[in-house]
């Protein structure tokens, strides 16, 4: 089908964008960014914004940079440029590695890193990287800038704590220690769809045993996040199969599973116990692999 | 400014100046305004890739796109592939190797292929699937567009 008509702006600033956002929020308009989620909205009549705050032409917001420790994702940065690290460390490679799993090259080289997280897709790889690392999400509006946790961004399915006049204008997300080791793992049903399960872990290894494991998992509750009860179950124990699987085990009780026609309460607590255990596993295989 | 406005589409080096409103989608324009038929529409959400294109130097889905957003930029589709006396080799392998039975998908298949052989000349088995698995066929099926597409890829690198 085709899009509804609507009134297309094209700011060049982030001030402008953000005024214009002002101006037509109320009047039910939004951003447009890579257009590779929105627009298929658009084309199904699931969405029909009346006006679009395009801000593909704004200068100087498609920055991958570190400042601080941070990796700063600005909001157009696409999906393609983190299929080659963008930086050396454990955090590149493993943006490299989850940037393969988002839909196809054409979608990739226009999708961006932000409008994933605003979109707010359960199943989003992006949004369980955000979850899982602790991102600070940083949205500005005409009234200033805040900057956002996940756990007050991600509120439910396709829905966030960004207020309908801000604009997401950079994510920055913590980088993990040169030591640290992670795995990222997803299950889906055919190349390139959206994850049934997906997730995603990293920690290191002090003294044989784990230190500050983290572990996330998307696609299997309303929006991706933490599961502090298996990381609980990591902390202090070795890294051993047993270890994984109890963490993984962990996971699969403490999730709220969504559930479809498809897939089943059950089926999907299954997964989550699979996908967790795999990105252990994966965590362990690829750090013994010579980089 | 839902109403028309005026645009510049450079499809293959041509300019074509035409006006259109802004839900309207490149693809659309491309065909209907441009003339410029070989782009395909099949899904008209982003699944299919009949539509794919390149925009300057970007493989692209052509109907995940507002014409409005291309302007000024360049477009190049499959009746660029070929000169006037000799077909791409990509076009060229997809006859040899029998990957196209109706066509339909064809012209998208082409420039998802040409774009990626641009951005990586020497792709591995596993990454050249990756990129192909990305656009559908309803016909032939997908080996021969593999071997077409991987045999065009070395005859280019041989070249
Ligand atoms: C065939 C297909 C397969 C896909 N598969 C996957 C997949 O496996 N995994 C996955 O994660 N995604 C997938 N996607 C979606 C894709 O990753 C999108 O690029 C992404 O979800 C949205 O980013 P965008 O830049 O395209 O945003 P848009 O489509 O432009 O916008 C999406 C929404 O976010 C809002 N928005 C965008 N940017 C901002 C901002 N900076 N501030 C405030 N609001 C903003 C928009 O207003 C809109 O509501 C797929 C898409 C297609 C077409
Ligand atoms: S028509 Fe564009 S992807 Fe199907
Ligand atoms: S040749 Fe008919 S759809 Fe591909």
């Amino acid at each position: 089908m085709k899009p509804a008509p609507f009134i297309y702006h094209r700011p060049k600033t982030v001030e402008d964008a953000v005024a214009l956002l002002a101006e037509v929020a109320p009047l039910d308009g939004r951003i447009l960014a890579g257009g590779q989620s929105l627009i298929p909205m658009m084309a199904l009549r699931l969405a029909y914004p009346a006006h679009l705050v395009d801000i593909n032409g704004v200068a100087g917001i498609d920055r991958i940079v570190v400042e601080d420790g941070e990796l700063v994702i600005g909001a157009l940065a696409r999906h393609a440029r983190f299929e080659k690290p963008v930086e050396p460390g454990p955090t590149g490679q493993l943006l490299a590695q989850v940037c393969h799993n988002i839909a196809h090259f054409p979608i990739r080289s226009r999708g961006t890193f932000c409008g994933s997280l605003a979109n707010a897709d359960p199943a989003s790889e992006w949004c369980l990287v955000a979850a899982t690392l602790g991102a600070k999400l940083v949205a500005r509006s005409e009234a200033g800038t805040r900057i956002l946790a996940p756990r007050d961004f991600f509120q439910g399915i396709m829905t966030t704590g960004l207020a309908p006049e801000e604009m997401l204008v950079e994510v920055r997300l913590p980088m993990l220690p040169s030591d640290a080791k992670f795995g990222f793992y997803e299950f889906s049903r055919r190349a390139g769809d959206f994850a049934l399960a997906s997730s995603l872990t990293a920690f290191r290894v002090e003294n044989g045993v784990i230190a500050a494991p983290l572990v996330g998992v998307g696609g299997a509750e309303a929006h991706p996040r933490r599961i502090p009860e298996a990381e609980h179950a990591l902390l202090g124990q070795q890294a051993t199969m047993a270890t994984f699987e109890r963490a993984a085990q962990a996971a699969a009780i403490a999730i709220d599973p969504l559930e479809d026609a498809a897939t089943n309460a059950g089926y999907r607590r299954d997964l989550v116990r699979t996908v967790v255990r795999r990105a252990l596993e994966l965590a362990i295989s690829q750090s013994e692999r010579p980089q | 400014m839902s109403d028309k406005v005026d645009i510049t589409l450079t499809i293959n080096g041509a300019p074509h100046a035409i006006s259109v409103a802004p839900r309207k989608t490149l693809v659309d324009a491309i065909r209907d305004d441009c003339g410029r038929t070989g782009t395909h529409i099949g899904c008209e959400h982003g699944v299919c890739g009949a539509c794919t294109v390149i925009i300057d130097g970007e493989t692209v889905r052509s109907c995940l796109m507002f014409a409005v957003q291309a302007d000024g930029c360049e477009i190049r589709t499959v009746e660029g592939l070929a000169t006037s006396d000799k077909l791409h080799p990509l076009q060229a392998s997809f006859i040899k190797h029998h990957a196209l039975q109706c066509g339909f998908c064809t012209p998208g298949f082409l420039m998802l292929a040409a774009g990626a052989i641009e951005r990586n000349p020497d792709m591995s088995d596993d990454e050249l699937i990756e990129v192909l698995s990305s656009n559908l066929c309803r016909c032939t099926g997908y080996e021969n567009i593999v071997k077409a597409v991987r045999a065009a890829m070395l005859e280019m690198q041989a070249a």
